[in-house]
């Protein structure tokens, strides 16, 4: 499976953020995204996950199992955490798990996968930040799809769970899954390909 | 079908738990209609007339209420873009939130209104028909309503924009609404006529309300 951008123009606002930008990518391999504020980084996640439209040149997946567009094959994580304070934790995972995939019964390996499994029951509304984003990595977990789009993954989280993001990265990795990471400093991707943004 | 029940289940939580909005549009229906009666005067017959009229006022005012806010928290805690992102077409996704949001505000509204009916000295045996009116009309508020929530996310605009769009949009529901309201209660006209529209109007709605949202949505998020 390869994932291919070529000649992509991103436009945001009347704004033309970046142009020309082509990359490759295939199963078991990591896309390090780099540059300065503004140079569009975020932008070019959220378009590979169908979220901005693409203004010209083409985004395509090869030798993928199923038709389906590309956001539907991928992982999106956001500087939003998508999670409910209402809700409790196991029923936030809960949930994206029952619609994103296809239904799995049990969460609580996903829970356990990243230190979470004891506040199961607590309501998301007394989560620190950095526990937010361990649930929301949880998401990536509980629900296997074959690309990862991560957008700065590792803020608000403390060294042991860069720690267990790195080796959950690691896993996903050599289980043939792809990663296209926005971050600015190093995140634990030993052997990632980088790809520079914005003026040189 | 999973990913549908899913996020049915999940508004319908949200909204009964604290900070929710189920509740609120029930007590605000209650509030108005109970202060009627004080604006007016006690002039029985003349609640007996405007009854009907009020009640479906206040439904389409209540139901208005919370949906403001029907894709303006998802859009806020980044879930919108993982609800465009699923298995699911967006447009079952919007039609799940908004049978959701219809379960838990617009179904209480239906509800409540006999014990309303009696502050406007509706006669009990015109309760049922007046409870039918509602149930076969509110979804229509809350479909056509479906619309305004997602062009005030994708406008990022907020409540006023929503009732200024909505409200011209739901007249024919009120007309109708209140037209086989009033054929039920004093008649001489006959109810079924009216009536059959406004379930027109709901089923129309149902079907056209989620398209239009979700272009609205993806239109919206760029």
């Amino acid at each position: 499976m390869r994932l291919i951008g070529e000649n992509l123009t991103c436009e945001r606002g009347g704004r033309e953020v970046f142009r020309g930008l082509s990359f490759s990518l295939k199963n078991g391999e990591a896309l390090l995204v780099t540059g300065r504020n503004g140079a569009g980084k975020s932008s070019l996640l959220r378009m590979i996950a169908g979220l901005v439209r693409i203004a010209s040149g083409t985004l395509a997946i090869e030798g993928s199992e199923t038709e389906a567009p590309i956001g539907e094959q991928a992982h999106y994580l956001g500087h939003l955490d998508a999670l409910k304070p209402a809700l409790t934790v196991a029923e936030n995972l809960q949930f994206w798990a029952e619609f994103l995939g296809p239904a799995s019964g049990d969460v609580g390996p996903a829970l356990q996968a990243v230190d979470l499994a004891p506040l199961a029951d607590l309501p998301a509304a007394y989560l620190s930040a950095g526990q937010r984003r361990r649930l929301s990595i949880a998401r990536l977990v509980a629900v296997p799809r074959a690309i990862w789009l991560l957008d700065e993954p590792t803020s608000a989280l403390d060294a042991a769970s860069q720690a267990r993001l790195a080796d959950l990265m690691r896993r996903h990795l050599t289980s043939g899954g792809m990663i296209v990471a926005a971050a600015h400093g190093a995140i634990g991707l030993e052997r990632a390909r980088e790809l520079k943004m914005g003026p040189q | 079908m999973t990913g549908f029940v899913a996020l049915m289940l999940r508004d319908m939580r949200l909204a009964v738990r604290v900070g929710g909005g189920a509740l609120m549009g029930a007590l605000f229906f209650l509030i108005v209609v109970v202060m009627v009666p004080f604006a007016v005067g006690p002039d029985l017959n003349l609640l007996a007339r405007i009854g009907p009229a009020i009640l479906w006022l206040g439904a389409l005012l209540a139901s208005l209420l919370a949906l403001d806010r029907l894709f303006a928290t998802d859009y806020e805690d980044g879930s919108l873009d993982l609800l465009m992102m699923a298995p699911m077409p967006l447009e079952l996704a919007v039609a799940a939130k908004a049978i959701a949001h219809w379960l838990t505000t617009g179904l209480p509204l239906v509800l409540i209104a006999p014990l309303l009916g009696l502050m406007l000295n509706v006669e009990l045996n015109a309760t049922g028909a007046l409870m039918l009116t509602l149930a076969a009309g509110t979804p229509a508020l809350t479909f056509i309503g479906l619309i305004g929530a997602a062009l005030s996310v994708a406008l990022r605009r907020g409540g006023l924009l929503l009732a200024v769009l909505v409200l011209p949009l739901t007249i024919p529901v009120l007309i109708f609404g209140v037209a086989a309201a009033q054929a039920a209660i004093v008649g001489p006209a006959p109810f079924g006529p009216p009536f059959t529209i406004l379930c027109a109007l709901s089923l129309a709605s149902f079907v056209l309300g989620p398209y239009a949202a979700a272009a609205a949505l993806r239109h919206g998020l760029e």
